[in-house]
């Protein structure tokens, strides 16, 4: 089957760059925002071609920037990169990858390739708008970082631009779409209740840290009173 | 700073490689599951709390919060990503203009 056989998948390279391209302009913000966050423009960019998950990144960084040790980052970006973790659950079945070809298409696994291998209604267009959008998103996001962080180096006190906001903000924009349960609200507003608590109590980093266990106790909590709305129903 | 990096990295590739190479029956799993839903929740909500009102091992309300607050707004708009981070930075820069 050639690359643009049918109207579908013609459509489906389109909107795959369309998404590279959106996706790219976020990886200026983030070029920017590491290079005042006290990174160098090299290791901006190798987070971007390493690391390679938007929200993981921002988490290195902006554990970074609030004083907190690399590695308390590095911890930070690994819990927000389980959920890359659970996308491959999801597409394993559809993909379908063996050997090589699973250990090349895996680091291409995130947010947007994912939602794109899940749209096409033609299940065996799912590894076009993977890979398509995939690798647009790894070349445009890396150009993008390395722009932004040459921009970055230029502009001097990131404060005096507001790239502090930025960064609260950029990871409101990226919790904001999850929230569509009190469940979830309620457990965001308990994880930052914890880390505002903690702030002053424990090392920069480990507030964040501790949202981890917020999410454990919040799944639980879920779990028994699933549990006992299931018994009271059996029962009645 | 490289050390952090180069396990970020490292470890974020096996993480994804790891859903690729696992077995659907572990996600059959609820609790599974619903813990992977919560997790990005909880973090990025502490993360959001943390740079929005903390300046080390400080808690601080200033210019920031309003930029967020500003941010905020735009998502109710539902404008998209880069237009929220564009409207909290400049609030705030705007707010710290001598």
């Amino acid at each position: 089957m050639s690359l643009l056989s049918t109207p579908q998948r013609r459509e489906i390279l389109i909107d795959s760059l369309g998404v590279g391209v959106a996706t790219g302009t976020y990886g200026v913000s983030f070029g920017a925002v590491a290079v005042t966050s006290g990174l160098s423009v090299w290791q901006a960019c190798a987070l971007s071609i390493f690391v390679f998950t938007g929200a993981s990144q921002f988490a290195l960084v902006g554990v970074v920037a609030a004083g907190g040790a690399p590695m308390s980052g590095a911890a930070t970006a690994l819990m927000l990169g389980t959920r890359n973790t659970l996308y491959g659950f999801k597409l394993a079945s559809l993909l379908r990858l063996r050997g090589i070809r699973r250990i090349g298409a895996a680091q291409l696994l995130i947010d947007e390739s994912t939602a794109m291998a899940l749209k096409p209604a033609d299940p065996t267009d799912a590894p076009l708008g993977f890979f398509a959008t995939g690798s647009a998103v790894f070349v445009l996001w890396n150009l993008a970082t390395l722009v932004g962080a040459l921009a970055g180096n230029a502009l001097g006190d990131p404060a005096t631009y507001g790239l502090d906001a930025a960064v609260a903000a950029a990871f409101l924009a990226l919790l904001w779409p999850q929230l569509d349960t009190v469940h979830k609200r309620l457990t965001a507003a308990a994880a930052v209740a914890l880390a505002l608590i903690l702030v002053p109590l424990t090392r920069p980093g480990l507030p964040v840290i501790a949202a981890v266990g917020v999410a454990v106790l919040a799944a639980l909590a879920r779990r028994t009173s699933t549990l006992r709305s299931a018994q009271s129903r059996s029962r009645g | 700073m490289w050390a952090a990096i180069i396990v970020a990295g490292a470890g974020c590739y096996l993480l994804k490689l790891a859903g690729l190479s696992v077995p659907d029956q572990v996600l059959e799993r609820p609790f599974v599951r619903r813990l992977a839903d919560l997790i990005p929740v909880a973090l990025l909500a502490a993360l959001v709390a943390v740079q929005a009102l903390s300046t080390r091992q400080e808690l601080t309300v200033d210019a920031r919060l309003v930029g967020l607050a500003a941010g905020a707004v735009a998502l109710l708009a539902r404008a998209p990503f880069l237009v929220v981070v564009i409207v909290a930075a400049l609030t705030t820069a705007l707010i710290r203009l001598p």
